[in-house]
């Protein structure tokens, strides 16, 4: 018995573009105006997501916002999304996208439930997976605009990695997209640098820490954020919690000159 | 009589930039401006201010420099570290140097970090942001400690602590989590040896030691470097090989004898 053509691949939903015979001249006769063009520019965006290993487990944090521009539109969206009970996906960029690879992660699973065979993807195969989908898409110039980060928790081993819209794909003890690669992911790497097996309450306070500053600092955050700690004990989505600014050194501000 | 004078027009001669844009669309290769790259960092402190800089000079993706110095001397009680464009952080710094040294023997007072901000910020913005100086300025003078950022087009800033350059998050991602008001001297000297290496470690364009500059009432403490953050490893290795190394299987001495010398000049091949 065949099975249906219907694999949780990005072929779901095809991007079939005009007819071929639009852009071909020899058939029109003259050139097409314009290339043809697929994803233009991101939507609704998810700022930084920040992702941390400790001793035990795995901790990856995102604030809640979803961005319209500079409209802080959607004040209350989940960007942690849970794959199964060893990973957790974590996006930022187009909101969107990020919700479509939530769907293909739930139809693989499905997928792989129907099966019934006991298998379960490690979170290294779901990394090494949506590699291929991101890579495959930016190779066919439609990229998913999302750079996630996959974290999880297999055979006591943590596991944290990096894809991005381009493909690029790596693994790093700490990790940060957006804004936090360049705010956060200095202060990881030095706390993770002087303590690598911090436990998971220190391992929350640095990235409830690294949010903050990010609130301080990035035009296109929220104080309100959602954490995930994986660890052998499997996976705990908690929030949202709420970040309160210091000012105390507004007082000290006083002109420009 | 009428005689038409051209009288000198202040400000910045924009006709090169139409020859330079033709160039540009000719085809000629243009030398890349030295930048600073850089982290630059300033705090104000119980006593006084602390500034930092990193020491790396970059041209395009090369380090032209590894050990520069980027905090620049404006006065006895002033200091200004600059980021962008290395000559124009250092011809800048030292215009209003001369011009703030002046002044001072005109008044007879202290100069005060507000009025290298003034010379700065207004030569900077006759210069519409051509002049590429981003600087962090601060001192202290007889009203008090004073930290200032000042861009190239001339706006300014008046902050508790600041940072400027490529490595200006990172730096500044430090100083959000550590800063306090009124801190200690060996603790503030810390948090800005912590922010620039901050810098130097998550920033490309920064790199190699951290100077800071000590600045109280009384006096200045230049701490160049502060940390030698990048040390360049010592070669281990001996290439000399020791005699014998090559086992010499036989020996022949064959001597030569002058018997005649003769100088003879010669003509050059192409006429």
């Amino acid at each position: 018995r065949k099975m249906a053509a219907t694999t949780a691949t990005d072929g779901y939903y095809q991007f079939n573009g005009p007819p071929f015979s639009i852009i071909d001249p020899r058939i029109n006769g003259q050139i097409s105006t314009s290339p043809l063009t697929h994803t233009l520019r991101p939507m609704v965006t998810g700022s930084s997501v920040l992702g941390l290993t400790f001793e035990g487990g795995v901790i990856l944090a995102a604030d809640t916002l979803g961005s319209y521009g500079s409209l802080a539109r959607f004040r209350s969206i989940s960007r942690l999304y849970k794959i199964n009970d060893s990973t957790v996906a974590a996006g930022s960029g187009d909101y969107a996208d990020f919700q479509y690879i939530e769907k293909l992660f739930e139809y693989m699973n499905i997928e792989s439930d129907c099966l019934c065979d006991g298998h379960v993807y490690t979170p290294q195969s779901m990394h090494s997976w949506l590699t291929r989908v991101m890579y495959n898409r930016r190779t066919k110039i439609n990229p998913l605009w999302n750079t996630v980060i996959i974290g999880g928790y297999h055979e006591e081993k943590p596991f944290l990695g990096s894809v991005n819209s381009l493909g690029v794909a790596f693994q790093a003890p700490t990790l940060a997209t957006g804004f936090g690669s360049y705010i956060a992911q200095p202060l990881l790497r030095d706390a993770y640098e002087k303590n690598q097996n911090m436990n998971e309450a220190e391992g929350k306070e640095l990235l409830e820490k690294c949010l903050r500053i990010l609130y301080y600092r990035d035009g296109r955050s929220w104080n309100k954020y959602e954490l995930a700690v994986i660890t052998g004990s499997g996976i705990e989505i908690t929030g949202p919690h709420k970040l309160e600014g210091n000012w105390e050194v507004a007082s000290y501000v006083s002109g420009y000159d | 009589m009428e005689s038409v004078i051209e009288t000198p027009r202040g400000g910045f001669s924009f006709e090169l930039c139409k020859r330079n844009e033709a160039l540009r669309h000719a085809g000629i290769k243009f030398p890349n401006p030295v930048k600073t790259g850089t982290t630059i960092a300033g705090i104000v402190f119980k006593d006084g201010v602390i500034l930092g800089a990193d020491t790396r000079a970059t041209e395009g993706t090369v380090v032209a420099d590894k050990n520069c110095a980027k905090i620049h001397y404006i006065a006895k009680n002033i200091y200004c570290c600059g980021a962008g464009t290395a000559a124009d952080t250092e011809y800048t710094t030292e215009i209003i140097s001369s011009d703030l040294e002046l002044h001072r023997l005109s008044t007879g007072r202290k100069p005060r970090i507000a009025t290298a901000c003034r010379l700065l910020k207004q030569y900077l913005y006759r210069y519409q942001g051509e002049i590429g100086a981003y600087l962090v300025l601060g001192g202290v003078d007889s009203t008090g400690p004073h930290l200032f950022t000042i861009h190239a087009h001339g706006s300014t800033d008046k902050l508790p602590y600041v940072s400027m350059g490529s490595g200006s998050l990172a730096a500044m991602a430090v100083f959000e989590d550590g800063f306090r008001p009124n801190m200690e001297l060996e603790d503030a000297k810390k948090l800005v040896r912590n922010a620039v290496a901050g810098g130097i470690f998550n920033d490309l364009g920064s790199g190699s030691n951290i100077d800071i500059c000590v600045i109280t009432t009384e006096g200045v403490d230049y701490i160049r470097p502060y940390d030698e953050a990048n040390i360049k490893g010592v070669r281990v290795g001996d290439y000399t090989y020791p005699r014998g190394a090559t086992a010499v299987l036989e020996t022949t001495v064959r001597k030569f004898e002058v018997t005649s010398e003769t100088v003879k000049t010669v003509e050059s091949m192409e006429s």
